[in-house]
């Protein structure tokens, strides 16, 4: 089995098109033989996960594209970067990283990736259609466009993402391939009451049992309400991508290629059917908290993935009329803000004490105000991460959970609905 | 073999599968998930045997630094090829920085052999213990 490239892209490899997109092709070659692809697949879209800030190698890495005339050839969104390029006071570090974190997000814009800064791009008018092939960095949206939108890509990291932008292609491999979106893991979740998956607060901590179950196995879950949201998903399937590898999740008469369990489930390889018990959706609640026994929190973060539009509806009828006693942060990207300020609704939600956040959120980059505390969260990915990211233990609880507790600073969590 | 080349470090298995991003200090090498079994513990120098990769898709910048800064493990052995980790694998070599060799190894090979015991992996894709 070996990599056959087409002879434009031997073209592109040897240099024929600048030292940009030879690179990429290399690194796009070497990743390509090493998942045992046969070829690579073009792509009609790239969303780079590679403007965040991990250190200065990042940097050298994109500013080595720049400086050779690297560009984008597919239209390319940009993930969250380190600065809050709006709210310049946001982020809490020293200049000298601060500096290299916008070198970071530049070079990537200056390569002709649309500045969108956000770890949601299918929530502000960038959703590939179903079928349609490309190449997207960032585990939530990974999840989301091949789950929710059909379309096809596989996990592209850091580097890989922008090698992939610069060559229109993707190496044909994994989820790119109609055969390999198959479930192997069948969930059922008819056990789970009705008023429970009716409930946001229940995606999350479904996605983080699932992610720890199913590891990189693409699942089928069914009995989900067809009345289940985009946000729900959402949620579910950031939660599964941070606890475990998951980068296509099928939910029966819900997402685009289940419209039946037999139209999803593998015929060629064996299936494990998993029932979902109370034991293990209550397992996996308590593990998205690291303490139950706090009583006090010192800061409230939503909004990763970052919040959509419908989310701040729901957020605006909470705290409307109240105001939080702690910081309450709400991540976002710039176009929702934009869309918040058009509705007249911003000045409500800074009045309540809701701080947005914009391009970047509170788990990648200093934005709490002290080195500890303890955070409070709906999103199981901000629970996942925070701990080791932030220094803050987590506590987990529904969106009006997250309003009644930073309204007092004292912790105020609905439990009687995880009783059956 | 997925990644060749020679390297030598004592064999540290971790018990779980983990994110590089958020799992792992890019600067030192230290597990800094404090819900993972090896929280504390430094992958720096080891060979070591990754019973998975899971979660963000940054941890290809993770493996980067790691390489840069001097803290990433000798080698690392998992069942299954990571595209993520190979990648900054990749970079590190485009940029001039040292590569870390990845090997396709059932980790259930090493059953046998205790933590800490001292391997060279070789170029041929071969762990001989020392």
């Amino acid at each position: 089995m070996t990599l056959h490239l087409t002879t434009e892209e031997r073209a592109l490899l040897a240099g024929d098109h600048g030292e940009a997109v030879s690179l990429a092709m290399r690194i796009l070659v070497s990743a390509a033989e090493l998942l045992g692809a046969q070829a690579l697949v073009r792509i009609t879209s790239a969303h780079i996960d590679g403007c965040l800030y991990h250190g200065d190698g990042g940097v050298e890495f994109a500013e080595k594209l720049v400086a050779t005339g690297g560009r984008v050839v597919v239209p390319t969104t940009l993930n969250v970067g380190a600065l809050d390029l709006l709210h310049p006071d946001t982020v809490r570090a020293d200049p000298s990283k601060l500096a290299m974190a916008r070198r970071q997000m530049d070079a990537y814009v200056s390569m002709g990736a649309e500045p969108t800064f956000t770890c949601a791009p299918y929530q502000i008018g960038h959703q590939p259609a179903f079928g349609e092939q490309v190449a997207w960095g960032e585990s939530n949206a990974i999840a989301f466009a091949n789950s929710v939108l059909g379309a096809r890509t596989e996990r592209y990291g850091d580097f890989l993402d922008a090698c992939c932008a610069l060559a229109g292609r993707a190496p044909l491999h994994g989820l790119h391939i109609e055969q390999n979106r198959q479930a192997t893991v069948v969930v059922d979740t008819t056990n789970v009451p009705d008023a429970l998956k009716g409930q946001d607060v229940f995606y999350p901590v479904l996605g983080s049992w699932l992610g720890l179950e199913v590891g990189r196995e693409v699942s089928v879950i069914i009995g989900l309400p067809s009345t289940v949201s985009r946000d729900q998903l959402k949620a579910l399937g950031a939660s599964a991508a941070s606890t475990g590898a998951v980068a296509l999740f099928h939910v029966v008469g819900v997402t685009p290629e289940a419209p039946s369990l037999d139209a999803v489930v593998s015929k060629t390889q064996s299936v494990d059917r998993i029932k979902l018990t109370a034991d293990m959706v209550k397992g996996a609640l308590k593990r998205l908290s690291t303490t139950n026994t706090v009583e006090r929190i010192d800061a409230v973060a939503v909004g990763s993935p970052h919040f959509s539009i419908t989310e701040f509806e729901v957020l605006l009828t909470l705290v409307r009329g109240r105001h939080m006693a702690i910081p309450f942060y709400a991540c976002t990207a710039r176009a929702t803000l934009q869309e918040l300020e058009v509705r007249g609704d911003l000045l409500q939600l800074q009045e309540a004490g809701v701080e947005i956040v914009t391009d970047t959120c509170v788990v990648v980059t200093p934005i709490l105000r002290e080195s500890e505390g303890v955070l409070m969260t709906n999103s199981g990915k901000f629970a996942h991460y925070a701990p080791s990211n932030t220094g803050y233990e987590v506590v987990y609880g529904s969106l009006e959970d997250c309003v009644e507790s930073a309204a007092t600073g004292l912790v105020a969590r609905t439990e009687a609905i995880w009783s059956w | 073999m997925l990644i060749p080349g020679n390297a030598e470090g004592r064999l540290l298995r971790l018990q779980a599968p983990i994110s590089l991003w958020g799992g792992i200090d890019p600067v030192s090498g230290a597990v800094i998930d404090p819900r993972h079994p090896d929280y504390g513990v430094s992958i720096s120098g080891a060979v070591l045997a990754l019973p998975g990769a899971v979660g963000s898709s940054s941890s290809s910048a993770v493996m980067l630094e790691l390489l840069r800064e001097g803290t990433a493990p000798a080698a690392i052995l998992m069942a299954r090829a990571d595209a993520i980790l190979a990648i900054g694998i990749f970079v590190s070599v485009e940029l001039g920085y040292s590569m870390c060799p990845v090997l396709e190894v059932e980790l259930s090979a090493l059953d046998g052999t205790p933590q800490g015991t001292l391997l060279r992996v070789t170029s041929e894709g071969r762990v001989i213990r020392l």
